[in-house]
């Protein structure tokens, strides 16, 4: 660039002015931010209610960084015995570990101590919510597909440090309740063939509960997890931006174009104002209702356990595959156990999960689309996707259903025994089940959509023809209302057929048949002719307008 | 819109505001589309209609709604601001008062309140004035294909070549294999550190014992009273640790092994099986309290029906049939420890439990 035009594109910021002129030009000559600017300021974001879902798990992440370092400069992770000596009289003069005994001075003794940790609680809760939430709609609108499977894969990660972070977080009070948990986990890994008793071992400094596991925790909690939450978090915004969000489909919106709000200034202000409203709502809940009362639980001990045992819920389904393994589970070769019972639950996990983060993957093999796409799908316009979603949500949610098996034996007066092996049973056909019923609905709702695209709407107008003939009147749809129906991908089951070699692979033959079990059935969608038609002659019934014109000739 | 090459929008341009021209289709082109795979293109497809004509807010056409929106987002302001004066207020004038929980839940909730009222009163009127009074309509802006423009591949390209040949990575095979497995060793002697973790003793010895041995006595959890057999009655049950376990260092680690639950129960109710006939005493009985499934304390004991159930997982075992499992995920009966009396009529066990207690692991046998 010549000088000449440097000097042109500086003067307006010296000459437009003022202190806001003169730092712009400041910072910019130092940082050439303003390509920056250029660059986003102005850059389109689609709206929509459930685009919101992954801006809630941002802010609570936010929320939960400035409320767990306010924590920090209170909290000590040390098992080092002390005897309360608080405020809280019925804990006074019991032993409990150093982290315990600040955990209870930080709710107790620091003004707002308690609001901090319950918004930081409350906060880390709707942070695992929101991700789940997201994460579902993402996957129920594909829009985890080119060019986003691998910020999907990102965000599974994000998801499962969530997780992490959620499950170290939990433990650090050392109260009885997350003791119990860790008790759970410790048993968990001894459980894992070969390396078990030697993780455990290393994980909790010798033998369980040791001295060394809240501390160890903590530097999980406060380092390690959140420095790669908030590089994976990075690198999934990065990818948001260089994607663009995807949209759903609408009158004027192409796979080619984004349309909604600039960042400057409309989205900013309603993101900005977002953020506050979600920290608003996290600090109204928090100090409207406890979260975890440590003091009701009092400290670890190996020894007491209080019934109705459960984990914060986010752990449930894990917690939920432990308790739904039949008795008897297991077996020895030689000297070795193989601990069935703790293998099976954890490698049922391991392929729910993976599934999960593989998905995007196996689906763009099925499909061989190499296409991106922009257009978020409607659940419907991808019935097999669907199903299998609301297959995944269900064997999720019995999961989760079985960690309060003792919870729901109790609380409606049935037997545990009963509760559990209802809630096996489920596990294997409620998925069934659910996809089964899901992609009917989809299907169902897909030939709706046609008809109603074709045909238009009923309008609950009854007329009488002059032949004597009644009929009811269809409303037809606007262009603009019908294009959302009709406007959807839609794929035709792969046919197998040889390669250059003469061969069919056996690649290829799984890729067959997933694609057939994917596309086998399929509503395609309107065609311009059919839709010429449905205005024609042909379609008398359809729409009374047109017929009645047509009577009038 | 219109069709791409018409030059409505181009790239650099400032977002074009919809809804100017309405009722044309909009159809773009990419150059690198891909491979549709097994989607069906359709080639008779409905047009899109384009964008539907745009319709102004009240906000747009009435300035007295303008100026009734401009008013409620600066009292949504003002009001954020009594909130947080009001939360500074409420931490002055409601302090914690030792030893009176009310006055903790007091500093709680009007804190909080005072700060909710602050977050929220910036939000919702950021939010309302977003909606209401910034430019309403939406605005378009193209896409293009994620990946790099071709002569942008091309040069990437090239500068890995040229790496590769300035370097000589792929030709001096020697340098490059020892330096990938210099590479593949550095990080072990990183994870042999690891190994101090844990103290350099053996994992698995300490499992298979624990503070029980002939003669220690058996004491009430948590006080450490030693128990006469004549204090256990008949559908009892006690919550047991061995005698001095509460001067140990180590407390917590002795009493996740040796926790016992102690019962009595009709001797002609207990099948005892063969080698464990003199292990109880007078249809006393003590087994481990740790859960063999993953070793919550298995804490609830049915007096009826014997059963101990494990309140975490909801394992369950019948303590006439020496603690088998009748129901739940736990595979191995709760170990039994063996128990007499000693000359004082205190119960005492006679050894330490014949096998490792609580949660499986691999070398368990060993």
């Amino acid at each position: 660039m010549s000088s000449a035009t440097q000097e042109r594109a500086t003067a307006p910021a010296r000459r437009s002015g003022g202190f806001t002129g003169a730092a712009a030009n400041y910072i910019d000559e130092r940082t050439s931010i303003s390509g920056l600017v250029k660059e986003l300021g102005r850059k389109i974001f689609p709206d929509h209610w459930s685009f919101m879902l992954g801006e809630v798990a941002l802010y609570s992440f936010v929320v939960i960084i400035l409320t767990g370092t306010f924590l920090t400069f209170f909290f000590q992770a040390s098992m080092a015995e002390v005897t309360y000596d608080g405020s809280y009289l019925p804990l006074k003069g019991i032993d409990m570990s150093a982290a315990m005994n600040s955990t209870l001075h930080i709710s107790f003794d620091i003004r707002g101590g308690l609001l901090m940790r319950q918004v930081h609680h409350w906060a880390a809760l709707l942070f695992i919510a929101s991700i789940g939430l997201h994460m579902l709609r993402i996957f129920f609108t594909g829009a985890f597909r080119k060019p986003r499977e691998l910020n999907w894969f990102i965000g599974f990660v994000l998801f499962i440090l969530a997780l992490g972070e959620g499950f170290t977080g939990y433990s650090l009070p050392d109260d009885l309740l997350s003791g119990n948990g860790l008790r759970i986990i410790d048993g968990l890994i001894k459980g894992l063939p070969i390396v078990g008793t030697w993780i455990s071992y290393l994980l909790f400094g010798g033998e369980f509960p040791g001295t060394a596991i809240v501390g160890r925790l903590y530097t999980l909690h406060i380092l390690l997890l959140p420095a790669i939450l908030v590089a994976a978090l990075g690198a999934h915004m990065v990818l948001l931006i260089i994607n663009k969000h995807t949209q759903f489909a609408g009158p004027g919106k192409t796979n080619d174009n984004v349309v909604g709000v600039p960042i400057m200034p409309v989205f900013a202000a309603k993101a900005g104002g977002f953020f506050f409203i979600v920290f608003g709502v996290i600090v109204l809940i928090a100090s409207l209702f406890t979260i975890n009362p440590i003091w009701t639980y009092g400290p670890y001990d190996p020894s007491p356990v209080s019934a109705g045992t459960q984990p914060d819920w986010y752990i449930g389904f894990a917690d939920g595959a432990l308790r739904l393994v039949p008795s008897d589970w297991g077996f020895m070769i030689g000297p070795w156990t193989f601990s069935l019972n703790i293998i099976a639950p954890v490698l049922v996990l391991v392929v729910f999960i993976a599934l999960v983060a593989f998905y995007p993957f196996i689906e763009a093999w099925i499909t061989g689309d190499k296409r991106e796409h922009h257009i978020a799908d409607r659940p419907r316009n991808a019935p097999t996707r669907t199903a299998i979603g609301a297959a995944g949500v269900t064997f999720y949610a019995v999961l989760w259903g079985a960690a309060s098996s003792d919870l729901v034996a109790t609380h409606f007066k049935l037997s545990i025994e009963g509760v559990i092996v209802t809630l096996q049973y489920t596990l294997i056909l409620g998925p069934i089940v659910a996809y089964l019923v899901t992609k009917r609905i989809c299907l169902g709702l897909q030939k709706k959509d046609r008809e109603i695209a074709l045909h238009g709407y009923e309008s609950g107008r009854i007329v009488r023809l002059p032949g004597g003939e009644y009929i009811e009147v269809h409303e037809q749809l606007t262009d603009y209302e019908r294009w959302r129906l009709v406007s959807f991908d839609s794929y035709a089951p792969l046919m197998v057929r040889p390669n250059a070699r003469g061969r069919i692979t056996a690649a290829q033959r799984t890729r067959a048949a997933l694609s057939n079990w994917f596309f086998e059935d399929r509503i395609a969608p309107v065609t311009a002719t059919e839709l010429h038609h449905s205005h024609g002659p042909e379609a008398i019934h359809g729409s009374a307008e047109p017929a009645a014109a047509e009577l009038e000739k | 819109m219109a069709q791409h090459g018409e030059g409505v929008i181009a790239p650099e341009d400032d977002a074009v505001h919809g809804g100017t021209t309405t009722g044309t289709a909009v159809e773009v082109a990419h150059e690198n589309a891909g491979s549709p795979g097994t989607a069906v293109v359709p080639t008779d497809g409905v047009q899109n209609p384009g964008f539907p004509p745009h319709y102004p807010r009240r906000t747009d056409v009435d300035p007295k709604k303008d100026a009734r929106a401009e008013r409620q987002v600066s009292i949504l302001f003002y009001l954020s601001i009594v909130g947080s004066i009001f939360a500074v207020a409420a931490y002055i004038a409601f302090p914690i008062l030792p030893g009176d929980p009310g006055s903790i839940r007091t500093n709680n909730l009007l804190l909080g309140l005072g700060i909710t009222l602050g977050l929220l009163g910036i939000g919702i009127g950021a939010v309302h004035w977003a909606k209401q009074l910034m430019r309403g309509d939406e605005s378009v802006e193209l896409r293009h294909p994620t990946r790099g423009k071709e002569e942008t591949r091309e040069r990437a390209v090239e500068i890995f070549k040229l790496g590769n040949e300035e370097s000589g990575i792929g030709r001096r095979s020697v340098i490059r294999n020892s330096l990938i497995g210099a590479l593949v060793l550095t990080p072990i002697p990183a994870v042999a550190l690891f190994r101090g973790l844990a103290p350099a003793s053996d994992p698995i010895k300490p499992l298979q014992h624990t503070m029980w041995a002939k003669g220690t006595r058996l004491t009430r959890d948590p006080t450490g009273a030693p128990i006469k057999a004549s204090d256990v009655t008949l559908g009892s049950a006690f919550h047991v640790i061995p005698e001095g376990l509460n001067d140990k260092t180590d407390l917590l680690e002795e009493k996740a092994k040796a926790a016992v639950l102690l019962m009595r129960l009709r001797p002609e109710d207990l099948h005892v099986s063969a080698g464990r006939e003199n292990w109880n005493y007078d249809g006393i009985v003590a087994y481990s309290k740790i859960c063999t499934h993953v070793g919550c304390p298995v804490a609830l004991y049915e007096q009826q029906t014997h059963h101990l159930l494990c309140p975490c997982h909801q394992s369950q075992f019948d303590i006439t049939h020496e603690a088998k499992v009748i129901f739940g995920p736990a595979r191995r009966p709760l170990p039994q420890l063996p128990i007499t009396v000693d000359s004082e009529g205190y119960l005492v066990a006679r050894s330490d439990f014949h096998e490792p207690v609580g949660p499986d692991f691999w070398e368990r046998e060993l």
